[in-house]
This record gives structure tokens, sequence and C-alpha cells, in this order.
């Protein structure tokens, strides 16, 4: 209830006062991609080889802007709402969901976009589009996980959020969304292995593969070992658990210390 | 006969770590680790409380300034969690630390109203079930769907105090958010206020008007330096809550060598209060004013020797101890009283001390013999005596 009324607000006040409203959440990752898709795909020429290249882009900048977006919210969240953890009880954790619920919005949104985006570049529906709903939900606890572990720890230390920037920078260039993971196979195989390892890069791959086309690299098909095919999940797994024990012992003093 | 318990705090204390320097962000962390500082102070902000609501009560917390009244408040509404000691509520409990929590200015009332009452735990119904009467309440009909930041503070204010006394909840904690709103609106307040005492509600109350407390509250506790110094009947803690503000704020007593004692008596519908004074050295152009006031500020009856008698000035001028007895018409309506005797100047009649709380009684609605259109004036047959 009370999640509902927050995220409700949240949505409501995001593009308040803007001409185009609600559209800011289609146009922010679409322009994103214009910029992306003159440089990269134009000038650049990358990902010549590779069908439906735009929309391939598109894919992993919304997947991407996605995760960045819902990390940012969800990491500044519990001091952003410091003035009502310090004046009423309530659940802690649902401070950091209604936070990145306007990112999960946005992103199914965005998804949706990406399809018409598929539809209109001939790409054939398939039955894997099914599985869409099974990424997102890797990705989004992905981003929760660290967004609860980063927000509790951003309490105390503020220079967290500062960090988390950087990090996300240089995280971009470590994920293959605007060249394509194949540039990489290329010159070093084992390179590309280890990008793929990344559950982000895993991720966004995955959808590109379940989305546009099956020629896609993903770490399913690239890397032979199947216990190392699982490292990705079981970084999820394993944040989302570390997050949420120490979202639990230190919620009890936020009101305090925030 | 098992008590119907609506709050127990037992053995409650709690501690801040107050950082000494700057410790936000990790490189302060870092460097204080280094230098072997802690980074914090703790501070002990409640020692030991121990505090029993029962159901129906109006409880007032008094305390001055920094004694740790909110946040034993805090605790009781679960933002922060106890040190040591247990916290036991039965019921839903409804706080209201601050007023208007959650209220965002981009929103318009009406959004505010669900958004206020979502954070104090209320469903949707609930809000739709209280919202007429909130708004009713808050005198703002027509600028429901404005945006909250067109409002004046005052409405804004309105608003928040509105959510806050209609919500329904079976325990309600408030925290000096009395003196809200115009008179009309303030008077308002204090007659729900009234009703929520009728209706037996319980109400825990943190304030700095001993008004307040005397008038609405069934009892008090007051704390000092995170400690109970004092519970019980909210006139004895509001004495010794004035008393302990007077000690600092200004030293009346010692200018003036003589000591007041009352004693009162209700009968045959005559109150008779029998006061003895005793000067310590012969005291120069000195009179008294006897006064009663109710619920701690109103004067409701006040005889002056200036006028009426004379001869105290000469009793006092020679230094000898003598008694006086009022007996006055029982008219008095319900509430608390405290009796006080002052000393003035005899000709100019200024202020020179007063003797605060030498007697006190109250009057129930049930030994009330006073009818509205009672004649307001009290008579007085004064008694002099040696």
């Amino acid at each position: 209830m009370l999640l509902k009324e927050l995220i409700k607000t949240d949505f409501k006040l995001r593009y308040q006062g803007s001409v185009l409203g609600y559209l800011w959440a289609i146009l922010r990752p679409m322009l994103m991609f214009a910029i992306l898709y003159v440089v990269f795909a134009r000038i650049l020429r990358f990902g010549s080889e590779i069908p439906h290249y735009p929309v391939y882009l598109l894919t992993g900048t919304v997947m991407w802007s996605f995760f960045t977006e819902c990390c940012g919210q969800g990491i500044q969240s519990v001091v952003f709402r410091g003035d009502l953890l310090r004046k009423i009880s309530f659940p802690k954790w649902i401070v950091v969901v209604s936070n990145t619920a306007t990112a999960v919005i946005n992103l199914l949104i965005n998804i949706v976009v990406v399809i018409i985006f598929a539809l209109i570049n001939g790409v054939q529906p398939m039955l894997s589009w099914l599985l869409v709903p099974v990424i997102i939900i890797e990705l989004y606890a992905l981003a929760l996980g660290i967004s609860f572990l980063l927000g509790a720890i951003n309490v105390r230390y503020r220079d967290v959020g500062s960090i988390w920037d950087v990090l996300m920078q240089a995280m971009f260039y470590a994920v293959p969304i605007i060249y394509p993971i194949s540039m990489v196979a290329d010159t070093s195989p084992f390179m590309a292995k280890v990008l793929l390892l990344n559950p982000i890069a895993q991720c966004i791959q995955d959808m590109r593969y379940t989305l546009i086309t099956h020629e896609t690299i993903t770490s399913w098909n690239y890397i032979g070992n199947h216990l190392i095919q699982l490292i990705p999940i079981a970084i999820v797994v394993v944040v989302s658990i570390v997050a949420s024990f120490y979202f639990r012992k230190k919620s009890p003093r936020f009101a305090e210390e925030v | 006969m098992s008590k119907d318990i609506a709050i127990s705090v037992s053995h409650v204390s709690k501690s801040f770590r107050l950082p000494t320097e700057r410790s936000w962000g990790l490189k302060q962390a870092i460097f204080n680790r280094l230098r072997g500082i802690k980074g914090f102070k703790e501070q002990r902000v409640l020692r030991d409380i121990n505090l029993e609501v029962e159901r129906g009560e109006f409880v007032g917390i008094v305390g001055r300034n920094g004694s740790g009244k909110s946040t034993l408040l805090k605790i009781l509404a679960g933002v922060y969690t106890p040190e040591k000691g247990s916290v036991q509520i039965n019921g839903k409990l409804v706080p209201f630390i601050e007023l208007g929590v959650g209220f965002n200015p981009e929103l318009s009332g009406r959004e505010n109203v669900y958004l206020n009452g979502a954070l104090l735990g209320f469903s949707n119904k609930e809000v739709d079930k209280m919202y007429n009467e909130i708004v009713e309440f808050a005198e703002l009909e027509e600028f429901m769907d404005q945006k909250l930041k067109n409002y004046s503070s005052g409405m804004q204010v309105r608003l928040a105090f509105s959510v806050a006394i209609r919500a329904r909840g079976d325990i309600l904690v408030l925290d000096e958010v009395l003196a809200v709103g115009d008179e009309a609106f303030q008077r308002k307040c204090f007659n729900y206020f009234e009703n929520l005492k009728q209706q037996k509600q319980t109400v825990v109350l943190v304030t700095h008007s001993m008004e307040h407390v005397q008038r609405f509250c069934d009892k008090a506790i007051m704390i000092e330096n995170g400690r109970v110094v004092c519970s019980g009947n909210p006139i004895e803690v509001a004495n010794k809550y004035s008393k302990s503000n007077a000690l600092s704020d200004e030293e009346e007593k010692p200018n003036i060598k003589m000591s007041v004692s009352a004693k009162l008596k209700r009968e045959n519908g005559k109150l008779t209060i029998n006061s003895k004074i005793k000067p310590q050295a012969p005291l120069k152009d000195l009179a008294l004013v006897f006064v009663i006031l109710r619920n701690g500020s109103q004067i409701t009856y006040r005889w002056a020797s200036r006028q009426d008698c004379p001869e105290i000035t000469k009793k006092l001028k020679k230094g000898e101890s003598f008694s006086v007895e009022l007996s006055l018409d029982d008219i008095f309506p319900d509430g608390n009283y405290v009796f006080q005797i002052r000393a003035v100047d005899a000709n100019t009649g200024a202020k020179i001390a007063s003797f605060n709380n030498v007697a006190d009684f109250s009057v129930t609605p049930r030994d009330q013999q006073w009818a509205e259109d009672a004649f307001w004036k009290i008579s007085t047959e004064a008694k002099l005596s040696d």
C-alpha cells in the first residue's frame, strides 16, 4: 500500500513541469541511442556484419540505462528519503524498492519500444521472446542487490555514490553495448569470455539473443565449461544474499545515522 | 485484576553516537582509524525509562529541551530501536512526531492526504473513509485539488494536523503539535482533545505547555537528562516542571524572607483555604494577593489584601506570623486548580515575589454543582487570626 503510493508519487513527480512529460521516459534512451548510432554505426562502422544492428544497439542502451538509473536511484534512496525514515517507522526496504520502481516502469515501456523497432526492422517474432521477463528479473535482482548493499553503506559513507558513478563510467566500456562482442572475440577469445562473465554483459547479450537474433554470442554458447557459465548467475545470487543480510542488519539504525 | 495496558516501556535505554569530527565519508573514517580516534562520542539520551500507559489514558510527557522526550517518542513510534529494554505496544499506534511527514509541495492536497495516510499505515480504503472528515476539519474544501506549494503555511499545517487528528488508531502519539493555526483553529483542536479525552482515546502527548498537561492529562511524567524524575499526578508534575524551569530562569524566592503554607478544605459548598504566613523579618510596604489558577494559567479567583484587608500590610510590617482563612463558594467548574500567594508592593501593586502551588485541588465533572448560567462571582469571607 505504502509502496504503491510512493511509486505512484515518484513516477508522477519525475517528469512534472516538463512539456513532454512521460514521453521523456522513452525519449531519453532513444536520443542516447541516436547519438551512439550515428557515432558508432554510421561513422565508425561497427557491427556491419550483425543483422539488425540498430535494434541490437538500442537493446543494449535500453538495458544499460535501466541498470544505471536503477542503481543510481537505489543507492541514494535511503539518504534521499532520510526525512521520512527519521520520522516514521515503516519497512525500510520499501524506500529502496519504490525508488527503483520508476526505472523498472521505464524499462518496460522501453522494451515495448524496442520490440516495435525490431518489428519495423524486419525481425520476425520468436518464441524466445517469452524469456525476456526472466532476463529483466535477473538484471533487476542484481540492481536491487547493489542498491540495498551500497544504499546501506551510503548512509554512513557518502562517497559511495561518487565511487559508483566512476565505476559505472568504466563499466560502460567493459560491457558490449556500443561495440559488438564479436569484435573482442576476433582479437582475443579469452577476453571476450571474461567480459561475458559480467552479469550485466550476460543479460544484455541474452536479451539480444532472445529478442533479435540467435547469432548473438552469449555466455551460454561461447563459454564451454558449464560451471563457468553459471558464474554470472552466481554473482547475482551472492550479491543479493549479502545485500539482504547487510541491509537487514543496518536498517534499524538508519533513522539516527541518516 | 489485570489492567488493560496500551503501552508498556520497561527499562529502555538509548544512546547515540555523535560524530566528534566530521566523520561522514570514507576519507575521514580512514584518517580517524589511523589516528586512533573513534570519530564519535557516545551520548546517553535515555536511561532506564519505565512507563506504562493504560488504555484510555491521556498521558503527558514533559521535560526541558534536550531531555530526551522526543527520543522516547520516536522509540514508541518505532523509528528508533531501543538499545536496552523493551517496548510493547498493544493496538495500532499512530505517531505524529512531526506534522505532514512526506508532504510533497508538488502534489495536490488530496494526493498528499493519501500519501500521508499511507505513511501512517492506513490503506487506501481507510483514508477514503476519513477523507471527508479531514478536509472538513481543515476547512480546505475548495483547495484540495491545488498543489500544496500554493497553500499558505497555515493551510499546510492545518491539513497536516487534520490528518493527524482524524487518523483513527488505538493510540495517538503527538509531539508539540498543539500550537498551530489561527485562534479559531486552535480552539477547534482543543475541543477535539477534550473529545478524545471523553471518548477515552489513548493519547501520549509531548508538550511544554503546563496548561495542556493539567487540562488534558490523566497522568504525566517528567524527563530530565534521560531519566524519569517525576511521574503521576499531572498537577504535581507540572509544578515540578515549572519549578525546574524557574530555578534556572529567575530566582524568585530569595528576595523575600517569608514562608507560606496553606490548607484546603471543601465541604458544604464552601471552599476554605487557610493560609499561614510567617515573615522571618519585618517586611515593609508589602501586600498579598491570593490567586486561584485554573488549568495552570487562567485566573479564576483573585483576592488582594491591598483593597480587601489592609491589616495584612501592617502585620507584615511588624514581622508577625498570622493566618488568613478565605472561605469561598465552591462553584468552580471542572478542572485542575492551583492556589498561589503573591507578594506585591503595597503602594504600586507591583509583583515582588510569588509562592506558586501553595495548595491545589481538582474538580471532576461528577462533583460539579455548577450550571452554565451560574452567577460567576465568588463571595469571600476572610478571617484574619494570629
